[in-house]
């Protein structure tokens, strides 16, 4: 859906994208990841076709986003940063404006803006001006906006910053159903958000491309390994040897002790979950495992850590 | 096409959403009657409608920079530029559209205007021809005080920056003439800077006479700055 190759943006002397490449492939929802002025912004800029690149391809839907710019455009729905929106118009004038440069013709555009409404619950705020809305709403008549010629594809530049909790609940919900159905490149800052919400992350920070990959492998690739807690009762020596000989396991550390309940930490190898087999070990000698648990990487730590390496 | 006709529909009632419209309707329109009407039509106490045509011909070159002040500067404030450029429309097409949504919304003013002369024609023999000859001139020079006004709204973010700016630029098309006079120039230089001035054109236009020279003249002006300002647009992909 979504090739990118090479990608570079200068403003003078500040690279604000450098030489970044990768694909989306069909219905995945991506997190794009990093720091204020790592590059998302000037990057979703170049593939809506607001921004050239100073070099590189961009292929979206197949379309060059230089030579068929229109096209691409026609391909995309895009809600950039801040949602700016027509102060002075209302909801339903609004979008019937953007159906209308879509060129869809009148009874499409009230068909397109019915259903617009009923996705993103604009039911209540159809008639008022965009300046009385709050901001929760102003945000969801930006995805309609972006949502309403029904793109293949859609971009959001940071879709819930400035939102309380529970507008942030929603819009999430809202981006997870849309992106059933289509591809989403969404950016932010926020990593829980990444983690709420998307399948795959692409990490940029000053303007290079540093991780890309799935949600759990983008993870691993900071940690290493998963670690495994766990606490069991049972003769020290037994269990120490069990663990030893454990398949997968690299490494493992006692952390406490309390009335012979001896707490572990089980360090596997990359993309190993050790559970069942940690259950089934202690099982089989007779160990009571009283707690087992595997310690996700947070994208957090995934995030200071890679960052951090760049600096 | 059909982005050209949303995007000039809806700038045309976007001036009628906010006070703005009214307010300079009313304050051009007000302004250009009383001043007339005090100042020519009572003192003199005759028919002649060339003092009203330049009394619009100036209320336009101050009103007319505060209806297009906000064209691409208001836009570019709120970001809305970047929503409405990453539309499927090319750039030429947004720069037209708001463009004619300018014209017809000055278009009503003049005809608003055109008050006047059907109350004076009630009064008096009047001749047509001359009335019409007038406000053909007027829409040529208000059509291309609005490209000048638009394009320097592209230029900033500022309302009042674009309006001062685009007062500058209209005075200047204005009194060229004035200006070539008060220096000595070589013949043809002063003849270029007599060409240049709008002012020149709108009174040839306004005696009567319908030359295609001066036509070519608005049209090519008007063309520059729509061009000026489709470029200019195209300069955030060069920064």
């Amino acid at each position: 859906m979504i090739e990118v190759e090479g990608l570079t943006k200068k403003f003078g002397h500040i690279i604000a994208v450098d030489d970044i490449s990768f694909k989306v492939e069909k219905g995945e929802v991506v997190g794009f990841l990093g720091p204020n002025g790592a590059g998302k912004t000037t990057t979703m800029r170049v593939l809506t076709c607001f921004l050239p690149a100073d070099s590189g391809q961009c292929r979206i839907a197949g379309y060059d986003i230089l030579t068929q710019s229109v096209e691409v455009r026609r391909e995309i729905g895009y809600l950039p940063e801040d949602t700016p929106l027509y102060q002075d118009m209302s909801v339903e004038g609004f979008l019937k404006y953007v159906a209308e440069i879509r060129g869809f013709k009148r009874d499409e555009q009230k068909k397109r803006i019915d259903k617009m409404i009923d996705t993103c619950g604009l039911e209540s705020v159809v008639k008022m001006d965009i300046s009385e809305l709050s901001k929760g709403f102003r945000q969801r008549v930006g995805l309609a906006q972006a949502m309403i010629h029904d793109p293949q594809i859609l971009i959001m530049d940071e879709p819930t910053s400035g939102l309380d909790p529970n507008q942030i609940i929603e819009i999430r919900t809202l981006i997870k159903k849309i992106g059933k159905e289509k591809t989403v490149i969404l950016s932010t800052h926020i990593l829980p958000e990444a983690e709420a919400t998307c399948g795959r992350v692409i990490i940029i920070d000053k303007g290079k491309l540093i991780a890309d990959g799935s949600l759990d492998k983008v993870k691993a690739l900071s940690a290493g390994e998963n670690i495994h807690r766990i606490k069991i009762r049972g003769d020290r020596s037994a269990i120490e040897n069990q663990l030893k000989s454990l398949p997968g396991a690299r490494d493992f550390k006692m952390i406490s002790e309390e009335n012979g309940l001896f707490g572990y930490e089980i360090y596997a190898e990359p993309d190993r979950d050790l559970g069942e087999e940690i259950f089934r070990t202690s099982a089989r000698n007779g160990f009571i495992l009283s707690e087992l648990y595997r310690e996700r990487r947070t994208l957090e730590d995934v995030f200071t850590k890679l960052t951090a390496v760049e600096a | 096409m059909r982005g050209i006709w949303a995007i000039a529909k809806k700038e045309f009632w976007g001036f009628f959403n906010s006070l703005i419209a009214y307010f300079f309707a009313i304050i051009f329109l007000g302004a250009v009657n009383i001043l007339f009407i005090f100042m020519v039509l009572i003192p003199n106490g005759q028919l002649n409608l060339t003092p009203y045509f330049d009394f619009l011909l100036y209320g336009m070159w101050f009103i007319i920079p505060a209806v297009t002040m906000r064209s691409w500067a208001e836009e570019r404030k709120l970001g809305t530029d970047e929503l409405l450029l990453t539309l499927p429309v090319k750039d030429w097409e947004v720069v037209l559209g708001k463009y004619l949504a300018g014209v017809a919304f000055f278009g009503l003013i003049l005809v608003l205007s055109f008050a006047v002369p059907l109350s004076t024609a009630l009064l008096g023999n009047q001749s047509w021809a001359v009335v019409l000859c007038g406000y053909l001139g007027l829409l040529l020079v208000s059509a291309a005080f609005i490209a000048i006004g638009q394009t320097m709204s592209a230029f900033t973010r500022s309302q009042t920056i674009a309006f001062v700016l685009s007062l500058v630029l209209c005075l200047f098309f204005l009194g060229l003439n004035n200006l070539g006079g008060l220096i000595a120039l070589p013949k043809g230089l002063s003849f270029f800077i007599n060409y240049l001035d709008i002012g020149y054109h709108f009174d040839s236009i306004a005696r009567g006479v319908i030359d295609s020279r001066d036509l070519i003249y608005y049209l090519s002006l008007i063309c520059f700055f729509l061009i000026l300002n489709k470029y200019w647009l195209d300069r955030r992909k060069w920064a």
